[in-house]
């Protein structure tokens, strides 16, 4: 008894110095607090006073994982053994930390680099700071109880690593994260804002490749608003935004008749025509004078722009089709067994070339397209060519084996009446 | 026409090869006339899809490019931009499957009928061997197109040769010149296919074909010399013989101009094997086969104990002649009557369930 008490006092000194000389809380030192007080007592509680003990001890627990216990957080003294000198308030306890001083608590260890080199050379320790540039940060700042801090995303007790895939903030369940709070009508309705940005993500181009696709790298909320920092862009700074994956094409716009307009109207350059959550895959449709053009929302027809919106239309729309036609024929040729893998491989060529179009239809400019649009002709109408070639080859193949059957079947009856007459001729001999 | 020195030219090349017993052995050579005689058909129907083989195949080598940077390429060329190439290599691809069921049935036929007795235990096992040299060219050449389909079953069918006990690890190598079917085996597979096999089949077939003329067509038991009727060699069975080869020519024709030979994708050594691999439908009864021997009999792995077996009765097969005592001393031999149909049975079974499954 006389040995665990002392064992338990040198223990408790032990923290306080280590405490006492960084200035926040340290994981406690196997050697040093063999018996953690707060964990011993809630861990024979139920309920919300024994959960969090059960979380923190869960092997996906980050902080659990890495020494932290319940007094790294809710401070206190956890050497001792009774509830009351354990959870002393003087000893800095703290049951339940206020919303408002979430993110200091968490940036104590967080916002400190020496500390989390520690764990991880290369963790960001900038989280705090730019949440308080965040419009979340600003509006906790103004008192504002509804906000969203680090326990929001991350939870609290059981906070898991963010490269954990069962994590709230692992890239799949991102969007799920924030439209907890943006996705409920009645949780926004104070800040008038829409609330239906989660369900067009999830219809559009991005929210399939992550959702279906299981594409990691296709953008959720926080890579174009930022997690920490999270703001909504502001229109002069979508295309740099988009830009970071869609680098060509934001160049391409930078350099083009719309950028300058565009910023002056203060239309969001990309969003104008692609919009922002809804963004559905783009079709040549999109480009040109039809009825699912978007061009045609502003440049009316007999305009110069009109024209120029039509040429680019008509010169993807000659890329595609001759593809496709060129596909067809080579299919064709295949399925009659003609080898043509060469021809169908090189038309992949002119598929680039398309895509590469595309791209270039950002710069808005009939003479550029043209000039993107051309190679891909070009190389399409050889494989196009390739594939008439192997049909006409495949008739006279017919062809030339009907003749060749038709002498065959002549040289074998030839054959069979001379050796009819030669029998003929020695039976009677 | 004049030789040189003014005379007859036959005479002159007469004076110099003395064909005169050769032409006197022609003239007398017959064929005998029984219920049986359409089996003869066959070994001629071989030799002739075999010289189409040769053919062919040296019209191939001008173009084929024996390395696994250019054997794919250097195909597609044939195939699309050589004149006439398509049907070179469909020909010859068409030709040697054909050839193969030609020479299974002529060995068939042979079985039973008793041919192998004596005195042509000899052409028997000439025969035997031309059919393992025949398997070997089928699964040297498959790798050649080095398509991903023959790359996958080189790999899958040396590791069989790889199981062989005492000499697997040797022979394995030695196939695939290194540990994997790689530009080193391909190197190898075509200098088997161009040269060394045929080097020793020459060998072979021209000890086959001397034997069949000196010894005459066999007559199946039961059948009597003295009572038999016969026909001419030259020209009744030979102008026969060109009817089928005729035949066998259209049929090619038209299997390479509506079926042309597939290319299929160019081998990646690094791309995962495509499902259900299978070997050339030659191989599908032995591959098959060990595939229903269990992972271990007794104390011997499945696969070492199939290679076994295989040996073995690849053993056997050649030494039928002098199994046989019954059919050696001219008296009916059931029980290899029962062995040959059972054998067909199997092959032709195992072939099926091979294809279908």
């Amino acid at each position: 008894m006389t040995g665990k008490l002392l064992t338990t006092s040198l223990g408790a000194i032990s923290a306080l110095a280590l405490f006492a000389a960084t200035g926040r809380a340290q994981p406690a030192p196997a050697a040093a607090a063999k018996v953690d007080q707060c964990v011993a007592c809630h861990s024979e509680l139920e309920g919300r006073l024994g959960d969090p003990v059960k979380a923190l001890q869960q092997k996906n627990d980050v902080h659990g994982q890495h020494g932290f216990s319940c007094a790294n957080c809710h401070g206190g003294d956890p050497s001792q053994g009774s509830g009351k000198a354990a959870m002393d308030p003087a000893k800095g306890f703290v049951a339940v930390p206020k919303r408002q001083d979430i993110p200091r608590l968490c940036g104590k260890c967080h916002s400190d680099p020496a500390f989390m080199k520690q764990f991880d050379p290369a963790e960001r320790t900038d989280q705090e700071s730019e949440y308080s540039t965040s419009v979340h940060g600003k509006r906790l700042k103004q008192g504002d109880q509804k906000v969203a801090v680090c326990t929001s995303c991350h939870g609290f007790h059981g906070v898991k690593a963010v490269k954990n895939s069962t994590a709230p903030v692992y890239a799949l369940h991102v969007a799920e994260t924030c439209g907890s709070c943006h996705a409920n009508v009645g949780y926004m309705q104070p800040y008038g804002i829409p609330t239906d940005q989660l369900a067009k993500w999830q219809s559009s181009v991005h929210g399939e490749a992550m959702l279906k696709k299981q594409d990691l790298s296709a953008p959720t909320c926080n890579d174009c608003h930022g997690n920490h920092g999270a703001t909504p862009p502001s229109v002069a700074s979508v295309a740099n935004v988009c830009g970071t994956c869609h680098v060509r094409q934001a160049e391409l716009f930078q350099k083009s008749p719309h950028a300058k307009p565009f910023q002056a109207l203060g239309n969001g350059a990309c969003v104008q025509c692609h919009s922002n959550h809804e963004i559905h895959h783009p079709s040549d449709e999109m480009l040109g004078v039809g009825k699912q053009s978007v061009c045609v929302e502003c440049h009316f027809e007999g305009t110069s722009s009109f024209k120029a919106a039509a040429a680019m239309s008509g010169q993807i729309s000659d890329l595609a089709a001759q593809i496709r036609r060129a596909g067809e024929i080579l299919q064709e040729a295949s399925n009659d067994g003609m080898e043509v893998s060469r021809p169908q491989f090189d038309l992949r060529e002119a598929g680039n070339k398309l895509i590469n179009a595309r791209v270039v239809v950002h710069s808005f400019a009939p003479g550029q397209v043209e000039a993107a649009v051309k190679p891909g002709l070009e190389v399409a109408g050889k494989a196009h060519q390739a594939g008439l070639v192997a049909l006409s080859d495949f008739q006279f193949r017919r062809k030339g084996l009907a003749v060749s059957l038709l002498f065959i079947a002549i040289a074998v009856a030839a054959i069979f009446l001379k050796l009819r007459q030669i029998e003929r001729r020695q039976s009677s001999a | 026409m004049k030789a040189p020195g003014g005379g007859n030219p036959l005479e002159w090349l007469e004076d110099r090869l003395g064909l005169e017993p050769v032409l006197k052995l022609v003239e007398k050579k017959t064929v005998p006339i029984h219920r049986h005689t359409i089996w003869y058909y066959l070994g001629g129907m071989t030799l002739f899809l075999f010289v189409t083989q040769v053919v062919t195949g040296i019209l191939l080598l001008l173009y084929y490019r024996p390395s696994s940077d250019a054997a794919y390429e250097s195909v597609q060329f044939i195939m699309g931009q050589v004149s006439f190439g398509w049907l070179v290599r469909s020909i010859h691809s068409w030709s040697a499957n054909l050839m193969i069921g030609t020479l299974f049935i002529h060995m068939f036929s042979v079985f039973l009928t008793k041919a192998y007795r004596p005195p042509r235990e000899l052409t028997w096992i000439s025969g035997a061997f031309l059919l393992f040299l025949a398997l070997t060219f089928g699964f040297s050449g498959y790798l050649l197109p080095w398509n991903k389909v023959s790359f996958f079953a080189t790999r899958v069918g040396t590791q069989i040769a790889g199981v062989v006990p005492g000499i697997g690890t040797f022979l394995l190598r030695f196939l695939r010149g290194g540990d994997d079917v790689t530009g080193a085996t391909l190197t190898r597979f075509y200098g088997f296919h161009v040269a060394i096999l045929p080097a020793i089949t020459a060998l072979f077939l021209g000890v086959h074909l001397w034997l069949v003329q000196k010894q005459g067509m066999s007559l199946p038991p039961g059948e009597d010399e003295r009572q038999v009727k016969t026909m001419k060699f030259v020209p009744n069975f030979l102008l026969r013989d060109a009817m089928g080869w005729l035949l066998a020519l259209g049929l090619l024709a038209a299997l390479s101009a509506l079926f042309p030979w597939e290319l299929g994708q160019k081998a990646d050594p690094f791309a995962s094997a495509p499902a259900g691999i299978k070997p050339e439908w030659y191989f599908l009864f032995l591959f098959q086969t060990l595939k229903y021997i269990p992972a271990k009999v007794a104390f011997i792995d499945g696969d070492v104990l199939g290679v076994l077996i295989m040996g073995a009765g690849a053993a056997l097969w050649v030494f039928v002649p002098f199994l046989d005592r019954q059919a050696a001393r001219g008296e009916k031999s059931p029980v290899f009557t029962a062995i040959g149909w059972v054998l067909i049975v199997y092959i032709v079974g195992m072939t099926l369930v091979g294809y279908f499954t």
